[in-house]
């Protein structure tokens, strides 16, 4: 009621031009003789339907309030009460805005409160309504789960008639929207009380029904392990779905049973190679993709398939070759086409909505088909004009493109030879770099990850990536609050500093600063904290770097490795830390940090001892590398560690079951013999 | 020492146990074929069922019924490929063709294993790979490529080897083909294919062995599912077919077959309310429609000797100058004179004809001649259907049954106030309500044939029911011209006097075979003990009375210079004729616009 009277000053806006019959109808609400009041209602229906001028002129004149009033006045006639249902329905199927003033009125929970009746007729319109109201993306679905009574008692009206049927899992299927939805209607049973529906003889029924399922079992594991028990009629629940998905079904079916089996797959509660997914889901969503389909099927069929094969490289195989897939997904880059634009206005409107989504669509699924099999990427790449696009994708104004063309590029990224070639021939890197600048943190943690591939060794790219500043942006990245960031930003470095030259490595010291430096090697991802001793460890290669940087950075580099050695970590973190000592140890002045150091020479001693192999043979080849006997000093090293007992541990360790401790300890005892 | 005689009967009993195997697959090949391509008349194409012997280059070895390919040349150039073709082309009726090839073995190592599988025209040289010439097309292993009738292929597919099935499917409808490996479609492969091609395999590597599937076993490709989405098209497409500006013209054109099919078959009641509440004229004397059906009732009531001198009674010449056609109605009573149903033998055997038609049935729905075997049969079984309210019962294994429904049917006093006070409103109403009872009864068809006439037929079934039951009271068994001696003796007699009159004709107008085998079935009646359940038998069944009835029929109305045929019938029989001719000429959507889908 509130809502309705804020709506005062349009009201008066408009007044002049209603028409004085709409008054009329409105007046007619509130003749004080039931009869007049009943027909008035009547004629009302039939002048709105079809009619949206005449729905916003009643709506406007405060029709809905009395409307409301009299449906839900227990002194109203059954007859008049569901008249008004009817009449509110029809407004409904009006405008957008007509729902909005629908529901600013409060109408959704009187009708709920309208089912508690007994009446099926009454009921019946009711639910009519609300399927109305809800089915408009308008109506805030979680209306539908304010009073936790509505879905149990929805659930037991369900098998009432096939009307009831109907709007219920219309309702259903458009209002689960969250996890927290999905698990209160199979809280209330949904599953047991829908499935029988998906036999009904009434097409739409069933259509509903299966809707229903598809957004239950979407990413949920509970929803999708039940399914795969349920038996209807007999018959297991995933065989219905697969008759649905027969060729002469209407599309809309073939589609919505398709994601079900999928959702069901992705959960786990159908393996990947049932032929239910590799001989009927698979080739389902490839046919949705074809140029046959409607675009939004075709969206949504691209879609599907690329979240049912992600995990599944046999999938993806198996979609590379079925029906020219990856030729037939180029046609999605074809909207607006140039013969839309000319024949007419409503055609190139259409394809401009659906440009977007089809791209996007695409991108996606070209990103899954190519996650992981070299030969599938080759395809891809190969496709006409399959770089330029994605170049395009990356700058396009919408997020959703942006997102999933970089996703396409970080899948075909993985490919050494992609990198080599297509990457570099097209220059990749620089919509990359410009996405980076400014970016959400969604679509940053893909490219970002695109260009740590980009910054391997062998890919060509990585120069031009380096003169264009990425140091600085990259050591921002291990700054973000997003442990993914922080995680690719730091890797990026690290691949960069791989057999870098000592200028580049200068400058990555000097732009992340020891500071932060040290604040990643205290990071709480252990993924961080490996990768940021990676960087350290590629910096300190090649003798004049180790000394250089230990010259400048040494003492913190040697505290921050006590500290680490010191503390709780794993066996991986711990033995990347002997390998940065051993590179240490391999420096010509930086060997003296270790060496001046008694307390990390005792560290040394017990990991030589340690019960893990792995951290035996780094911290006996970080020994070796102090004991060499080519440098200078090294006598006396020698002295000083044999004294240390190190040279009996070493004996010890030539007789270890290990070859390659053995061998490691030989070649170290060789250097006391020479 | 039992031994080698076990060996004997083990194997003995190894190669029995193979001829049933291969029966037994024989009958899964002729069940899933007919399933397939239910629209393929195989007399005049046969479907491919294997490999041909004769029509493959000499390096190919045939084993298996025809259906394994083995390569026995050297295997080292091109010049040495070898090809294989079936033993029939793809009929255009199939709609969808499609057959599946496994490789049993990619053949020796250190070969490159060229191998294709396609399709080719009659006359392609077999020394060649499918595909390499022209209208010759092909799916290599060795690249995955495609080559359509050129020595280069496309990058097409996955390559292809040992344990896997390759399937080939032909669309006759848009004349494309597609692939298929182990179940998956591959996509098109082929357009604008020329027709009659032959299913073709080839190899060019020693120790290559495919085996081929026409049906003998399932396919690992869904095909029917494939098939089910062209059906649905094709139908569409006829539901959709535009009328465009013409639609009430269309209405007019409808109602005129309609009404013209109605006075054909001597329906005067619904032709007249037909005609009236469709605002038609119907251009025959409601008194010629009234005889014809007078005459038609008593041909199909078995009422031979009543019919013939009804017929002269009403049309002098007509029979004067169809000598052929009064030799039919009479051989037609001879046999009606042994079933004990025509008047004169029932008047011997104590029975009183009935005043009562005693015809069940109405005339067969559509018996134009231009149909062929295999579709009339199917209407055949659409009209057997209709007589499960006891028209039937002369065939007497069903006989109790039929008892059984008579009784849920209208009474027959109804029918006397129909057919006696036709055209009248109240009837009308009659009627329509007749016929609501006649669908709750649960017997009805949907033709609008039986719709109209169903209520005057289930009037005449009681009545004949009731005649068959008095028969049968008093007769434990059927009985030659229904026992009476005397009607013995005069069916004999009029067995004589058949045999001159055959006689004159044959010296008046020349040999006539058909008239001379009518004659000769028909006297073999009496060769049996037992008529009815000899290999002539058939002949005394009441639906043969159909043909005789709708050749008077014709008869009569031509002399009246109206078509002998009803144009609805003609309608019917140029659809089914114009899908035949549709496969003739090679558009296969004829497989799925089945006439008789269009008829219930």
């Amino acid at each position: 009621m509130m809502a309705c009277l804020l709506e005062a000053p349009l009201r008066i806006s408009v007044l002049s031009e209603v028409t004085a019959t709409s008054r009329h109808y409105v007046d007619r609400l509130f003749d004080p003789d039931p009869q007049n009041v009943l027909q008035g209602v009547i004629d009302m229906k039939n002048a709105v339907i079809g009619n949206n001028k005449q729905k916003a002129n009643l709506i406007v004149l405060g029709a809905v309030p009395r409307l409301l009033y009299l449906l839900q006045q227990s002194s109203s006639s059954l007859e008049l009460r569901t008249e008004c249902a009817v009449v509110l329905g029809s407004l409904a199927m009006g405008t957008e805005n007509n729902i909005k003033s629908l529901v600013d009125c409060h109408i959704i929970p009187a009708l709920l409160q309208g089912l508690l009746c007994s009446d099926l007729i009454f009921i019946e319109a009711c639910l009519r309504c609300l399927r109305t109201v809800f089915i408009s993306p308008v109506t805030p679905v979680q209306l539908l789960y304010t009073d936790p009574t509505v879905i149990p008692h929805l659930m037991s009206l369900l098998s009432r008639s096939r009307h009831t049927k109907e709007y219920i899992t219309q309702i259903f299927a458009h209002c689960c929207k969250t996890p927290e939805h999905q698990t209160v209607l199979f809280n209330h049973s949904a599953i047991q009380n829908i499935a029988p529906l998906l036999i009904s003889p009434s097409d739409k029924v069933r259509m509903q029904a299966l809707k229903c399922f598809s957004v239950l079992a979407y990413e949920n594991t509970q929803v999708s392990m039940t399914l795969v028990n349920v038996l209807v009629d007999g018959e297991q629940l995933s065989q219905v779905f697969v008759r649905m998905m027969q060729r002469d079904k209407p599309i809309e079916m073939q589609l919505t049973a398709a994601k079900c089996l999928t959702y069901m797959c992705r959960a786990g509660a159908i393996r990947t190679d049932d032929n239910c997914i590799i001989l009927k889901t698979l080739p389902c969503l490839v046919r949705m993709c074809s140029k046959e389909r409607l675009l939004e099927e075709r969206v949504e069929g691209a879609e599907t398939l690329a979240y049912l094969m992600e995990p599944d490289v046999e999938l993806q195989r198996i979609a590379s070759f079925t029906d020219h897939l990856v030729s037939m997904l180029a046609d999605y880059f074809k909207y607006p086409s140039s013969v839309s634009a000319i024949t007419d206005i409503k055609r190139l409107d259409h394809d401009l909505k659906h440009a977007h989504e089809l791209r996007q669509a695409a991108f996606k699924l070209y990103a899954s088909l190519g996650s992981n099999d070299e030969d599938i990427r080759k395809k891809i790449t190969e496709t006409e004009n399959m770089m330029d696009r994605i170049v395009s994708g990356l700058s396009e104004s919408s997020i959703k493109v942006r997102l999933a063309a970089v996703r396409c590029l970080h899948s075909l990224s993985r490919s050494v030879q992609q990198l080599r070639t297509s990457f570099h021939d097209h220059a990749v890197w620089k919509p990359l770099m410009k996405l980076l600048q400014n970016a959400p943190d969604e679509v940053l943690v893909m490219a970002s990850s695109t260009l740590c591939n980009l910054l391997l060794e062998f890919s060509p790219s990585k120069e031009p990536i380096l003169d264009s500043g990425v140091i600085e942006l990259l050591c921002s990245l291990t700054q973000s609050d997003s442990p993914a960031l922080r995680v690719n930003g730091i890797w990026a470095l690290m691949n960069m500093a791989f057999q870098a030259d000592q200028k580049v490595k200068v400058e990555i010291v000097r732009a992340l600063g020891t500071e932060q430096l040290f604040r990643l090697l205290s990071d709480p991802d252990t993924n961080v904290l490996m990768k940021t001793l990676g960087l350290l460890r590629n910096l300190l290669s090649t003798r004049p770097h180790i000394d250089q940087i230990m010259s400048s950075h040494g003492k913190q580099i040697m505290q921050a490795v006590t500290l680490i050695l010191e503390g709780e970590h794993s066996i991986e973190v711990k033995e990347q830390t002997l390998c940065i000592l051993a590179n240490i140890a391999d420096g010509n002045t930086a060997k003296e940090l270790i060496m001046t150091n008694d307390d990390m020479l005792q560290k040394i001693k017990y990991y030589m001892g340690h019960s893990n192999v792995k951290l035996q043979l780094a911290a006996t080849f970080c020994i070796s590398n102090l004991i060499w006997n080519e440098e200078d000093g090294s006598q006396e090293r020698q002295d000083k560690l044999k004294d240390m007992g190190f040279v009996d541990i070493l004996h010890k360790l030539t007789q270890a079951s290990d070859p390659n401790l053995c061998d490691r300890a030989k070649t170290a005892m060789q250097q006391y013999l020479a | 020492m039992s031994g080698p005689s076990s060996g004997c009967g083990f194997l003995m009993s190894v190669v029995v146990h193979g001829d049933l195997a291969l029966n037994e697959q024989e009958k899964d090949l002729n069940q899933r074929l007919r399933r397939l391509y239910p629209a393929v008349n195989e007399e005049e194409t046969p479907l491919p069922r294997s490999w041909s012997p004769k029509d493959k280059f000499s390096y190919i070895g045939l084993s298996q019924n025809n259906l394994r390919v083995h390569y026995k040349g050297h295997g080292k150039t091109p010049k040495d490929a070898a090809s294989v073709r079936a033993t029939h082309p793809i009929p255009a009726a199939c709609g969808v063709y499609y057959f599946e090839v496994k490789i049993i073995s990619k053949g020796r190592d250190g070969y490159v294993k060229y191998m294709g599988i396609g399709l080719s025209a009659q006359g392609v040289n077999m020394n060649r790979l499918p595909g390499w010439d022209k209208h010759s097309y092909g799916y290599h292993g060795d690249d995955g490529h495609s080559f359509c009738s050129s020595g280069t292929g496309q990058p097409y597919g996955p390559t292809f080897t040992t344990g896997d099935v390759i399937g080939c499917c032909v669309n006759l409808i848009n004349n494309t083909c597609f692939y298929t490996k182990n179940g998956h479609s591959l996509g098109i492969a082929f357009t604008d294919l020329p027709p009659n091609l032959y299913p073709t395999v080839g190899l060019q590597t020693p120790g290559e062995v495919v085996d081929a599937n026409f049906g003998q076993h399932p396919f690992v490709f869904d095909i029917e599912d494939y098939m089910r989405e062209w059906r649905t098209k094709i139908q569409a497409q006829i539901d959709r077919f535009p009328i465009g500006e013409r639609e009430g013209e269309w209405q007019a054109m409808i109602q005129k077959m309609v009404a013209s099919y109605l006075v054909h078959h001597s329906y005067c009641a619904t032709a007249e309310v037909f005609a009236k509440s469709t605002d038609q004229a119907v251009h025959e004397e409601l008194a010629s429609i009234k005889n014809r059906q007078k005459i038609q009732k008593l041909v199909l009531s078995g009422r031979m000797g009543e019919a013939i001198e009804t017929t002269q009674q009403l049309y002098p010449s007509l029979l004067e100058l169809n000598p052929d056609l009064l030799f039919m109605l009479k051989v037609r009573q001879f046999i009606e004179m042994v079933n004990g149903t025509d008047s004169e033998v029932r008047c011997l055997g104590g029975r009183s004809p009935k005043s009562q038609d005693s015809y069940p049935g109405s005339p067969r729905l559509f018996n134009s001649p231009v149909h062929k075997a295999s579709s009339s049969q199917t209407y055949q079984t659409g009209f057997d259907s209709n007589y499960c309210n006891g028209v039937s019962s002369s065939k007497g294994h069903t006989l109790a049954h039929s008892h059984k429904s008579c009784p849920r049917t209208m009474p027959s006093p109804e029918l006397g106030v129909l057919n006696g006070s036709r055209g009248q409103q109240t009837n009308v109403g009659a009627e329509v309500e007749m016929e609501v009872d006649h669908f709750s009864n649960g017997v009805s068809e949907s033709s609008s044939n039986g719709f109209l006439n169903g209520s005057s037929t289930h009037g005449i079934d009681l009545e004949e029911c009731d005649g068959d039951m008095e028969v049968d009271s008093a007769q434990s068994k059927r009985q030659l011209c229904g026992g009476s001696q005397a009607a013995i003796e005069r069916m004999i007699q009029f067995g004589r006097e058949l045999q001159s009159m055959s006689e004159h004709l044959r010296r008046e107008r020349g040999k006539n075979s058909a008239n001379k085998k009518m004659l000769k079935d028909a006297f073999s009646l009496l060769a049996y003990s037992d008529p009815w359940i000899s290999p002539v038998g058939y002949q005394l069944d009441s639906i043969r009375r159909e043909p005789v009835c709708s050749t008077l029929n014709s008869a009569i109305l031509e002399t009246h210079n109206l078509p002998k045929q009803p144009p609805l019938a003609l309608a019917v029989g140029q659809a089914a004729q114009c899908l035949s001719l549709m496969a003739r000429t090679g558009s296969g959507s004829c497989a799925f616009a089945s006439v008789d889908d269009y008829l219930h």
